[in-house]
């Protein structure tokens, strides 16, 4: 399996905050891979870092095997769609491809135009008086109509309304099954990814809290209740990420490989979103400095 | 990039080759006018033995246009730095779209390098049309006014509005690089400008070349003025009268042949003086005239098309430099 985008280590540092720090990834090929962390967490830190928009403080990131540097032949490889999908106000929908033609060796007009037409936008119509859906749309049209290998949306669907936000997955997601295109979305939030991702990053606190396959964290998580019972008795091949417990009672989220044997439990799977929150709660808790930070399953 | 800078910037070009052609007919309109006067006046005045009066009546035709076209050809730099220049990036990073144009297929570096070169380019020209047009219209009155070096005219005529338009705008682009947002680029703009033109107006111009001097004879003409001071009293006279059209004189001195200006007791004696100057001026002169002559420090006025060459060069300079601390601040990582 080759990896799109690959960081070692990577930082990005604002003054004396990091933005982004000791981030070590690998995001495979031909994947729809959902970045989920709350505001602030990192994600478009990360985002514009594999653009090239940002340098790094420290480590290093390569995206389709490249350095992502200002040069051409790599920004060509990478579509970006960035947050609050930015259009020029003044320009008209048909100049903005026009734009994206001029500016794009590798750009498929005939796409762009379909993808217009399909979404019944008028070419004349200027940017700024484009609903927040269309421009989202538009932005999309301009990202994927350059023929990218991996594109890169920082949380397209934040300012849609429910409706818009399914539309606008529901066509990235018939775009990425026609063009094969692997793909980063980052959301904070997880119902907007849930349907769409194979794959999940979480980043919570500038850091990378959890990595993986959507299939194989669901499958090796589990939300086990039963009598009470302390943490440290807990069988070694089970990670406890999260616990609750009342006076007769304890609730865990743990991660296994193993099958969980012990009939005292009741074993219920775990949503996408409980995994989050639970990973989330987890880096911010005063017990995740015992565990290991990093959760990669693959 | 070329093409899609030019999309973006086409409403701005037709908008100056609209005011480009309002000024060209306003120009066009009136200019004959003045070729007329001219021919009838000034030209035929030595048959009339009053050259002056009609000089005089001559400059001040047109009077409100003559302002207005040296406002405009003072200004338009100004304004192409500010209201073109500095928004043209700070307003990519204020909306944003610097994520959107900065990740499509072509390196920042060119993309700047387009946005300086149309901009840089366009304001040339369209400065360097607008000058030269106000020259040709201008052309019999400078004649007349022979003061070619005046700091008012001297900006507004020929080639040096097009250096000052290219650094304008570069100014203007670059504070928009650095300071990112589009009000303190503009001020920068405006205020970077001011000084530059000043300084160069003031401190660089007058040293471009060193001065000429040359030794006149005081003569009847010569606008000689004398000063009660507290040590006595002196005489000078001004820089105007020297009788040097077209020249730049930066000073007149009244010398011996030693160097050495009248003493207070030869002015006494030569030159006494009543309530509203020399007693007997025609005997003062004559007195001065013979131990003493002036002495005329100034640019010939062959210096005039050299001193324009050069300022267009030093403004060209500094954009040049500009241009080149843009492209590495557009190459160092964002932050």
């Amino acid at each position: 399996m080759t990896a799109v985008i690959e960081t070692n280590g990577l930082g990005k540092r604002y003054g004396r905050k990091w933005a982004l720090h000791d981030c070590t990834l690998t995001i495979p090929e031909g994947k729809v891979v959902g970045l989920v962390g709350p505001n602030g967490a990192g994600k478009t830190t990360l985002l514009h870092l594999a653009v090239g928009l940002l340098a790094p403080t420290s480590g290093s990131i390569t995206v389709l095997g490249g350095r992502p540097d200002d040069s051409s032949a790599q920004l060509a490889r990478v579509g970006f769609v960035a947050q609050d999908t930015p259009t020029y106000a003044g320009l008209s929908v048909a100049k903005h491809l026009r734009m994206g033609a001029y500016l794009n060796a590798s750009w498929d007009s005939e796409l762009a135009n379909s993808r217009i037409d399909q979404l019944s936008l008028d070419p004349r119509q200027k940017a700024g008086s484009l609903s927040g859906g269309q421009r989202a749309q538009l932005a999309l049209t301009l990202a994927i109509a350059k023929r990218p290998e991996i594109l890169l949306l920082d949380e397209p669907v934040a300012g849609l309304d429910p409706l818009a936000r399914r539309e606008f997955l529901q066509n990235l997601m018939e775009d990425v099954a026609v063009h094969g295109v692997s793909v980063v979305l980052s959301s904070h939030l997880i119902v907007d990814l849930e349907r769409v991702c194979d794959h999940l990053v979480v980043l919570f606190g500038s850091q990378v809290q959890l990595s993986g396959e959507v299939s194989a964290l669901l499958s090796s998580h589990y939300r086990l209740s039963g009598p009470r019972r302390e943490p440290s008795t807990m069988p070694s091949n089970q990670e406890i990420i999260e616990e609750s417990h009342t006076d007769r009672q304890s609730t865990f989220l743990v991660r296994t490989d193993d099958a969980i044997l012990d009939p005292a439990w009741t074993v219920k799977p775990v949503t996408l979103d409980d995994l989050v929150l639970a990973y989330m709660s987890q880096a911010r808790g005063p017990g995740h400095l015992q565990r290991p930070a990093l959760g990669v399953v693959s | 990039m070329i093409r899609f800078a030019w999309l973006q910037f086409r409403t701005q070009a037709a908008l100056a080759a609209g005011v480009l052609a309002i000024v060209a007919v306003v120009l066009a309109a009136t200019g004959p006018n003045l070729v007329h006067i001219y021919d009838t006046t000034v030209a035929s005045c030595a048959a009339q033995h009053d050259c002056s009066t009609a000089a005089t009546a001559f400059t001040d035709t047109d009077g409100p246009l003559q302002v207005f076209l040296g406002a405009l050809v003072l200004l338009v730099p100004l304004l192409i730095g500010m209201f073109w220049g500095a928004p043209l990036v700070s307003r990519e990073f204020e909306t944003g779209t610097f994520r959107l144009s900065w990740t499509q297929g072509i390196t920042r570096a060119r993309w700047l390098a387009v946005k300086f070169g149309l901009g840089a380019l366009v304001s040339m020209a369209a400065v360097g049309l607008l000058s030269l047009m106000v020259t040709w219209w201008s052309s019999q009155l400078d004649k007349v006014s022979a003061d070619q070096f005046n700091p008012l005219g001297f900006g507004v005529r020929d080639i040096v509005p097009i250096g000052y338009a290219a650094f304008a705008l570069v100014l203007g682009v670059t504070a928009g690089l650095v300071l990112r947002r589009m009000l303190p680029a503009m001020l920068t703009a405006l205020a970077g400008f001011i000084a530059v033109r000043e300084i160069v107006t003031l401190w660089v111009r007058p040293y471009l070349f060193a001065p000429m001097h040359k030794s006149l004879p005081i003569i009847a003409a010569s606008p000689l003025s004398f000063d009660q001071t507290p040590t006595g009293i002196t005489v000078s006279e001004s820089a105007r009268g020297v009788g040097l059209p077209n020249a730049w004189v930066y000073s007149v001195k009244i010398v011996d042949n030693g160097g050495h200006p009248p003493t207070t007791t030869f002015l006494n004696r030569a030159c006494p003086q009543g309530n509203y100057g020399p007693l007997n001026s025609r005997d003062c002169t004559a007195r001065l005239a013979a131990r003493f002559h002036q002495l005329v420090t100034y640019q010939p006025s062959s210096r005039y098309w050299p001193m324009q060459w050069y300022e267009l060069a030093v403004f060209l300079g500094a954009a040049v430099l500009l241009v080149a601390f843009s492209f590495w601040r557009i190459r160092r990582p964002l932050s």
